[in-house]
């Protein structure tokens, strides 16, 4: 039957959309060619409903790959007409009016303003053809990726014609995801079907299926359905799909906890090294971290065009950067304060305050641009209902890195053993031959420079300005409290444990409040073991 | 007792003394001579006194437990915020009608979230002497409980400044939501009249400022009577030998915790007083800086001295007036450094510099 409609005269054309639009497409493939498609241009170009009806079949029915875009164009209304010469173009919005593309050709033809174009006007009844039409070349499109985006679009809205070109695809297609989502809306579709048998067919087809159109269609298909083994059998599919959609979410929220911990771990782990090892109260650790931000800033500002190459620079700019004024404050004003914690607080708070309003003058009151490199943005697409962000898997990772390249600093080296003795007992590290003054503005330092690093990771998370380091510093030392002064695997245990708690809480508490029962759990947890998870053991923890 | 209390307290005599003279003269020169006269002093400055004796009262309750017990509290701005919280919503319900919306009874935020009645904690504050006992009491309940259980599990030093800071920085995000019913991020404000009294006229600025210099006065007499007697010691010797009070065999806990809620208490006074002469409290008042800033006044001024707290919140606050009108920039620079040099180099604060000459003289 579809053949009846080769003839390219209008009235048989018009017969054939009666009959389905779809079905035009799929035969012709092969006998159809240039001639199709500029003969669909002409009429598309007449910009009357009617005829454009007509000129959207022929271009479809064309197998031309130009079509595609062609069509696609239409449906987002960047198809115009040039008023001087009524030729027809693809336009989108460009710097200097609008970039015309010739649809024949598919090269560039220069630049029009909005008032010289005219655009292509559809109805509704345009529109579904040309969603059917756009679906149907995406379905035949070589590359995959197209295709499988095609099928997941119209997983739950299959008509009739889709269906028989969906099965005529699916034993066709080569790549599995997509012949799984071919084979999820034939499914789908076949739901509906008559028998019983062929309805429990289909739902054995949809097993272990999470995209969202299912659950929906089986959900349907329970609303009204009458016989009791289909019945049994969906509401089994729906339990599994429920449990996995449960499981994935809560991968998710691990996820999201997770990224989060790391994000308070590298704030933290600097802090870890000042307070905890040296027992410095450094209420400057935040402004430390705001300097590693800002040295990001001014190194992509330095290097334009290089934003990627810009941001791993950056790590060791800021960990120099932030170490040098780290080793300035402690020869500067620590050293006076050894062994007077509160003084120490106040003094480096005071720094903190210098630094910022360092920041303010020097750079400016306002939040400043922080550009993120592309292969940060995306996502990873596990299934349709998990998919995990890059920039958050970047940051566990990275968190990692520091992490274990700060444990390795303090076992395995020699500056890391010098730490750990004059933390553990100065006089006799001192009678060891320990220079331990040297060794307190290298520690300072090394603590410091860590969280001028975890300022450059969170310049591609948050806003950086001068208040960066602020909304930081309580986290840090909550963090650093809770796993235990003087351990380093107590503050990744604890910032990790933080975040995936408040993350779980945040749904049903809403976020502010997450972080207020953290805090309070914190608060109260304090009181029961004052020294945190991991407690240090021994002497050193009775000074 | 009083002559007892201020007994070899030169700078508490001098403090009281001048104290005393201001607050007869401010008065006098605001309302008695006339506006165009050199010596008059405006309203404005009044109320910007009237503030600072309410900082220097803050000052006093943070000198008290940092001073004499060795609590470094960076959460005491919570309790002042607290008794400020407490008194503005005295002040809320006083406006009755005359709101935007003009409820008689729903406080103009309440209307604009479109809630139906009144929040159970909000009965009760429309009358004075409900509102002054919860001034006094939500403070105190909050550091006895959060006192109690820390010092029963003896955290102490810097883990408990840390606590403390997080204690605040926890009320400040709570009262930030809208659904606390304090007003969230505006807090609140737009008050009318205190027992019936205009805030705006002289008057009723004129007296709440006479309020805040008793109210300073008898904050210091408090605390003066307490350090100078046998308690006194006791908090001394806490704070100096901890565990060897204990071993002597007083229940170092109780002290602390009786002590530190009366500080609490005299934090929430300051803020109550504070709130009518700014007109206005927010969350903001929870920050965790500004608890920061207090424990910098006392340092400045002289720790476990009481007079050099008042000495230092006067003068930090009036750097602080002075600056950000002149050079707002530079404020914070001046604020950091003051922090550095005086840790640094007056270790014992300016009162620690007079009482040196005052030896060497």
């Amino acid at each position: 039957m579809p053949t009846r409609c080769l003839p390219s005269a209008l009235s048989a054309l018009r017969l054939c959309l009666i009959a389905g639009l779809t079905f035009i497409v799929v035969v012709p493939l092969a006998q159809a060619g240039p001639a199709e498609l500029e003969q669909g241009v002409e009429l598309i170009q007449t910009n009357d409903y009617k005829a454009v009806e007509q000129g959207v079949a022929l271009v479809a029915a064309s197998g031309d790959p130009r079509a595609r875009d062609l069509l696609a164009a239409l449906q987002d209304s960047k198809l115009y007409l040039r008023k001087e010469d009524g030729q027809l173009f693809i336009g989108a919005r460009g710097e200097a009016g609008y970039d015309l593309v010739d649809p024949l050709t598919e090269t560039a033809a220069g630049t029009a303003a909005k008032r010289d174009l005219k655009p292509i006007r559809i109805n509704n009844r345009l529109r579904s053809q040309l969603r059917t039409a756009v679906a149907t070349l995406n379905l035949t499109h070589p590359d995959a990726s197209v295709r499988l985006t095609a099928v997941n679009e119209m997983l739950d809205r299959v008509d009739a014609d889709s269906l028989a070109l969906l099965r005529d695809l699916a034993g066709e297609e080569k790549n599995a995801q997509v012949r799984e989502g071919m084979t999820a809306a034939i499914a789908l579709a076949d739901l509906q079907a008559e028998e019983p048998a062929r309805r429990i067919e289909a739902l054995d087809q949809l097993e272990g299926n999470l995209h969202p159109a299912v659950q929906g269609g089986i959900q349907r298909l329970l609303s009204q359905e009458q016989d009791a083994e289909v019945r049994a059998t969906g509401e089994r599919l729906l339990e599994a799909i429920q449990f996995k959609r449960d499981l994935y979410g809560f991968a998710e929220t691990l996820f999201f906890g997770l990224s989060l911990g790391s994000v308070l771990v590298l704030a933290a782990i600097g802090l870890a090294i000042t307070f905890g090892v040296m027992g410095v109260i450094n209420m400057a650790h935040g402004e430390l971290i705001m300097l590693g931000a800002y040295t990001t800033y001014i190194v992509q500002q330095l290097m334009p065009g290089h934003i990627g190459l810009a941001l791993f620079l950056a790590i060791p700019a800021a960990f120099v950067v932030s170490g040098a004024v780290g080793i300035l404050i402690e020869r500067g004003v620590i050293r006076f304060l050894y062994g007077r914690p509160l003084e120490t607080l106040l003094a480096t708070f005071g720094i903190s305050l210098i630094l910022q309003q360092l920041v303010r003058t020097l750079i400016s009151p306002q939040n400043v641009p922080v550009a993120n490199p592309d292969w940060m943005s995306g996502s990873w697409q596990i299934n349709s209902v998990l998919s995990l962000t890059m920039n958050r898997m970047y940051i566990i990772a990275f968190c990692l890195i520091v992490f274990t390249a700060l444990y390795l600093v303090m076992r395995k080296t020699q500056l890391g053993l010098q730490v750990r003795a004059v933390s553990q007992n100065r006089a006799m590290a001192r009678a060891m031959g320990v220079r331990s003054a040297r060794v307190d503005a290298l520690t300072f330092g090394l603590g410091s420079g860590i969280a001028g690093v975890a300022g450059v990771a969170l310049s591609q998370l948050t806003n950086v300005g001068p208040n960066l380091g602020q909304s930081y510093i309580i986290d840090s030392f909550m963090v650093v409290v809770f796993g235990g002064v003087g351990n380093l695997w107590g503050t990744l245990v604890a910032g990790m444990s933080l975040g995936v708690v408040n993350k779980i809480l945040e749904p049903w508490a809403g976020a502010v409040l997450a972080k207020i029962l953290v805090l309070v759990f914190i608060i109260l947890f304090i009181q029961k073991r004052p020294r945190g998870l991991f407690p240090q053991k021994g002497r050193a923890a009775e000074g | 007792m009083r002559l007892g209390t201020l007994h070899l307290d030169r700078g508490g005599q001098i403090f009281l003394a001048l104290l005393t003279l201001t607050t007869i003269l401010v008065p006098i020169l605001n309302l008695a001579v006339p506006a165009d006269s050199p010596m008059h002093v405006s309203t404005f400055t009044v109320t910007l006194l009237g503030k600072y004796l309410t900082y220097a009262l803050l000052a006093i309750a943070v000198d008290l437990v940092w001073g004499y017990l060795g609590i470094l509290s960076l959460g005491h701005g919570a309790f002042f915020a607290l008794g400020g919280y407490a008194m503005g919503m005295y002040l809320m319900r006083q406006i009755g009608d005359r709101g935007v919306y003009g409820n008689p009874e729903l406080p103009d935020f309440m209307v604009f979230l479109n809630w139906q009645e009144l929040p159970w904690f909000w009965h009760g504050f429309d009358m004075f002497w409900f509102a002054a006992l919860m001034v006094m009491l939500v403070p105190g309940v909050l550091a006895f409980v959060f006192g109690w259980l820390t010092f029963r599990s003896r955290v102490t030093g810097v883990y408990l400044s840390i606590i403390t800071q997080a204690l605040t920085y926890a009320l400040m995000l709570a009262f930030f939501r809208n659904e606390m019913g304090f007003g969230g991020n505006n807090g609140l404000t737009d008050f009318k009249d205190l027992l019936g009294f205009d805030l705006q006229s002289d008057v009723t600025r004129i007296g709440l400022f006479i309020a805040s210099a008793l109210a300073v006065a008898g904050g210091y007499l408090a605390c003066r009577t307490i350090v100078t007697s046998k308690l006194g010691r006791v908090t001394v010797a806490i704070r100096d030998a901890e565990s060897r009070t204990r071993f002597i065999g007083y229940r170092v806990e109780r002290f602390k915790l009786w002590v530190f809620t009366f500080s609490a208490v005299l934090a929430g006074i300051a803020g109550a007083l504070y709130v009518p002469q700014v007109g206005i409290i927010n969350p903001g008042e929870f920050s965790p800086i500004n608890s920061i800033e207090i424990v910098v006044w006392v340092a400045i001024g002289g720790r476990a001295t009481l007079y050099g707290a008042v000495l230092g919140a006067l003068l930090v606050n009036y750097g602080k007036t002075y600056l950000t009108g002149v050079m707002p920039d530079a404020w914070l620079f001046a604020l950091g450094g003051l922090f550095v040099l005086v840790t640094l180099f007056l270790p014992y604060g300016i009162a620690g510099l007079l009482r040196r000459k005052e030896t060497t003289a």
